[in-house]
């Protein structure tokens, strides 16, 4: 009965049509003929054995190489997939192709072979066989199987999708303030050098009270030293936006040099601080859950958070409402200057969270750190459909932005694009998915 | 009767134009002859708007012709419009407020790129299009410095200066103090001389009888109607247009207030608020008059918080008030109904559900949540009780009648319980049949027992609405009047223009 109406659903899917065609085209960019070392392949292969010669059948792995490297891999995982499959591993042979021939020959001679299974590499043994089935007869019947060449695109793999979503992961976080920020009509340029300071000050604090054995506590105070720290410089920009009326992007420009300047100054010699323990990896590098990476749950749950707040709290309805009409807004008995306020502490506060994560997966303070990072996050707002005029704007949106951005990047680095190349395709990706937000208010 | 001969001015024919959902217009015929004031009546949303901006060029014809001098004219783009001789005074006018008036008229208009701009010649030409118009205007000041019916005068002789022969003035009066309105009413008397044909707009039918020759009325996108002015009285005309006669223009009601609600001493802020002094009583509708900058709206803002008293006192039921900002009024039940609804009263962005909520939502919130099925049904309530008409809770608000947004906003009010509601000029911009819904609405509110405070320039409405009358003029009350059932307009505009306070 209702019509599907195509143009409501692209401006209001817009950009995850976009998202989903730069993956496609990622796709077929990196496409590339796979090592046949996955789980997937070993699988695969075990079900053909067991179709040839049933289950119970006795099977010989023979890979080339040591202990280590693509051969135990595929070794571990061709036995792991063979025992699920109920056959027979009699043998795991890693080494050179004289060492199979041993192996091989020296097996039992009352009991068939009923198959071996080998990469490229030890393959042209198996020309010998019937040679060597002479010497031990039970060799007679075996079959000799490979794993199948298969292609796949790069960036379809598992880990480089996890890759994917942990190098977003910092801008993503910060760009939910930002969007915050934007919805209300104004503007955060501090959020990276917000990223050096909070990682100068959490670095600084960790170090002052651990020293050179710093406890989890200490990176507790720490990291909370250098987010509270930027909550309160986002604090007293919205101050200064709300209370002396002066526009964001100038109020933002000078906390944006200011607070850069402070982390090189606080810092006692032109080096990184150093953070001398390794279990303040865990944010930054750590994956706990599903082989997610914690940044990665970490942000997930952030972006769930500030949607129920968006959507269905007062305070979300609020930042919409002075976003739409400030005037319209503080008539209804909304307090505008407190939202205003709100919405630059958070970004603060997230920007803060940022530069502990990116201290974290250096185990530094860097000063340098979160260099025009505040560019990326607006970009990933933009892209995500909120009005730089304010008053429009989804959480989720933003998500996809910095998803549509993460994925450019990865894309491009494993398709080999040269760095110039990259910004180029980067800003007509960028143009692009703000043309199709046009195409969204076009319809209104 | 030698016009009959010649073909007219302008003549549209079969115009029938249709958006998503709605046809605008439909075979419309419309005759302008030279040295004519064709008044153009209708609601609101009966396609007057649609028919200009196809004069115009903003808007494409389904179907019919323009013919201009009996030559058929293809008006696609605003250029096409302004070369067949056409120009339209919108009511936000097109100027450049940090150019000078000369600067705006001829703006487009000068000579190839790598000339000089012959400002003598313009300065010449300017003065002589405002000698014209008959009105003395400097055209070395800018544009922001003029007041609204001098920017007026600019965009006519902006359309003047190339050569219009056609000039559509969409409600040219909404804004102008009475004096400006007689200003204006003598330019165009002016134009009309000079054989210029004019299309005139005005929700204001007294304006209509001093100045049209011809009245064309449509609705729903229908023309129902041209007639020739002596053949159309007032409720004639409204009948025409709502398409039904109203008996009355305002409806009746037996009054009873009751103890004074707020009460009002020597409020003062700047010049615009001078020592007022007055009561509100519960179950009383009192109307605030005067002219257009008086101190009405700003008298207004202090009573809700919008602004902050500079002295005096704000006291209800006996306890006096601190006001600090609307939150502050909201808390203690004063609500304002605001004179631009586009620009103060509602979030255009945001839906008539949110826009309902926005001073209600810790009503509607749970522990942290905020619950959107009983904002929604506290919405539904007065969608029936107030008769709001919207397509779903989810409709934008921007895309609302005047008269419904402004049920909306009475709306989120009512939820609040406001018990004193200011209304800043509640039927401006909103159409006849609306209007009389919004009186019968200030009614029930004052039979509830809120005390009504209704500010409007409209004297009619003043009179046919308030219980008692207060009249302002530079920021001091200039007159109270108990018994406004006996009182004449004249009355009020003596007491608006006065300077100092006479009891009568």
């Amino acid at each position: 009965m209702k019509k599907v109406d195509y143009r409501k659903v692209l401006s209001e899917y817009g950009n995850v049509l976009v998202l989903f065609l730069l993956c496609g085209v990622m796709s077929v960019v990196t496409l590339k003929e796979q090592p046949a070392d996955s789980p997937s392949a070993a699988k695969e292969l075990a079900k053909r054995i067991v179709n040839d010669n049933g289950s119970g059948a006795t099977v010989m792995v023979v890979v080339r190489g040591g202990g280590k490297g693509a051969g135990a891999k595929f070794a571990t995982n061709l036995e792991d997939a063979l025992n699920d499959a109920g056959l027979k591993v009699v043998a795991k042979i890693q080494g050179e192709p004289r060492d199979a021939r041993i192996a091989l020959e020296g097996h039992a001679k009352g009991q068939p072979l009923s198959a071996v299974v080998t990469d490229e590499h030890t393959k042209t043994l198996f020309d010998q066989l019937p040679e060597m089935a002479m010497v031990n007869p039970a060799l007679a019947q075996t079959k000799v199987y490979f794993p199948k060449k298969h292609i796949w695109p790069d960036f379809l793999k598992i880990d480089n999708l996890r890759n994917v979503l942990k190098q977003i992961s910092v801008v993503a976080i910060i760009a939910i303030g930002m969007t915050l920020v934007i919805i209300t009509g104004g503007i955060d340029l501090s959020v990276g050098s917000l990223i050096a300071f909070s990682g100068v000050i959490t670095a600084l604090t960790i170090q002052f009270l651990g020293g050179a054995d710093p406890t989890t506590i200490d990176l507790w105070v720490g990291s909370l030293a250098g987010i509270f720290a930027c909550a309160l410089i986002g604090m007293s920009t919205g101050g200064m936006v709300t209370i002396f009326n002066i526009p964001a992007f100038i109020v933002t420009l000078g906390v944006m040099f200011i607070t850069r300047g402070l982390a090189f100054l606080f810092l006692p010699s032109a080096d990184p601080c150093k953070i001398m323990s390794d279990d303040f990896l865990w944010l930054g590098r750590g994956a706990d859950f599903f082989g997610l990476h914690n940044s990665v749950v970490l942000m997930l749950l952030l972006y769930a958070f500030a949607h129920v707040v968006m959507s269905r709290t007062s305070i979300g309805r609020y930042v919409y409402a002075v976003g739409g009409n400030p005037e319209a807004a503080r008539l209804s008995g909304v307090p505008v200057k407190r939202v205003l306020v709100f919405v630059y502490l958070v970004c603060g506060l997230l920007a803060g969270l940022g530069g502990v994560m990116e201290a974290s997966r250096d185990v530094t303070g860097d000063p340098k750190a979160g260099n025009l990072v505040e560019l990326q996050v607006i970009a990933a707002v933009v892209v995500g459909g909120t009005s730089l005029a304010g008053g429009r704007g989804k959480i989720f949106g933003t998500l996809v932005g910095a998803l549509i951005i993460g994925v450019i990047k990865n894309g491009m680095n494993l398709a080999l694009i040269e760095g110039k190349k990259q910004d180029v395709i980067f800003g007509t990706v960028i143009l692009i998915a703000v043309l199709v937000d046009r195409l969204k208010s076009r319809v209104r | 009767m030698e016009e009959l001969e010649k073909p007219p001015l302008l003549r549209m024919h079969g115009i029938r134009k249709a958006f998503p959902g709605v046809l605008a217009l439909d075979d419309v015929d419309l005759e302008l002859w030279a040295g004519e004031v064709l008044a153009l009546l209708g609601e609101n949303g009966a396609g007057k708007s649609t028919l200009i901006k196809i004069m115009g060029g903003a808007h494409l014809p389904d179907e019919g012709n323009v013919e201009i001098d009996g030559q058929p004219v293809l008006i696609e783009t605003p250029q096409d419009s302004l070369e067949a001789g056409i120009g339209i005074i919108y009511q936000e006018f097109n100027l450049v407020p940090w150019l000078t008036a000369r600067e705006n008229i001829f703006l487009g208009q000068e000579p190839g790129r790598v000339s000089f701009i012959p400002r003598a010649e313009e300065h010449a030409e300017a003065l002589n299009l405002f000698a014209r118009i008959g009105v003395k205007i400097d055209p070395d000041k800018l544009c922001n410095m003029l007041s609204v019916a001098e920017q007026q005068v600019v965009e006519i002789a902006k359309a003047l200066s190339r050569n219009a022969r056609i000039i559509v003035m969409d409600e040219p009066t909404a804004t102008l103090t009475p004096r400006e309105v007689n200003g204006l009413l003598a330019v165009v008397n002016e134009l009309r001389a000079q054989g210029i044909g004019i299309i005139y707009i005005s929700h204001r039918l007294n304006e209509i009888d001093e100045i049209a020759d011809r009245v064309i009325v449509l609705r729903d996108g229908l023309k129902v109607g041209t007639r020739s002015k002596e053949e159309l009285n007032r409720e004639q005309m409204i009948a025409l247009m709502v398409g039904r006669s109203l008996d009355k223009e305002f409806p009746s009601r037996s009054s009873s207030p009751g103890k004074v609600k707020l009460a009002v001493r020597q409020l003062t802020r700047g010049s615009k608020v001078r020592g007022l002094s007055f009561d509100l009583r519960e179950g009383e509708i009192v109307g605030l008059t005067g002219l257009v900058g008086a101190g009405r709206t700003e008298t207004a803002r202090l009573l809700f918080g919008a602004d902050r008293k500079e002295a005096g006192s704000i006291e209800m039921d006996g306890k006096e008030l601190r006001l600090l900002s609307p939150r502050d009024a909201i808390r203690h039940g004063i609500c304002l109904l605001t004179e631009d609804r586009k620009e103060q009263g509602l979030v255009l962005g945001q839906t008539v559900q949110e826009n309902f909520g926005l001073p209600n939502l810790s009503e509607f919130t749970g522990i942290a949540l905020l619950s959107t099925s009983k904002e929604s049904e506290a919405f539904a309530r007065y969608v029936k009780k107030i008769r709001i008409k919207v397509t779903s809770h989810a409709q934008r608000s921007g895309t609302l009648s005047g008269g419904n947004q402004q049920k909306v906003v009475l709306a989120k009010w009512l939820q609040r319980n406001a018990e004193v509601i200011i209304f800043d000029e509640p039927t401006r911009g909103i159409d006849v049949g609306a209007k009389f819904e919004i009186y019968e609405l200030l009614h029930q509110l004052a039979e509830e027992g809120k005390a009504v405070l209704m500010i409007s320039s409209e004297l009619p409405e003043i009179l046919g609405m308030s219980d008692r009358i207060i009249v302002m003029n530079e920021g001091r009350i200039t007159g109270e009047i108990e018994d406004p059932a006996h009182a004449t307009q004249e009355e009020v505009m003596r007491l608006a223009t006065q300077q100092e306070e006479v009891a009568i």
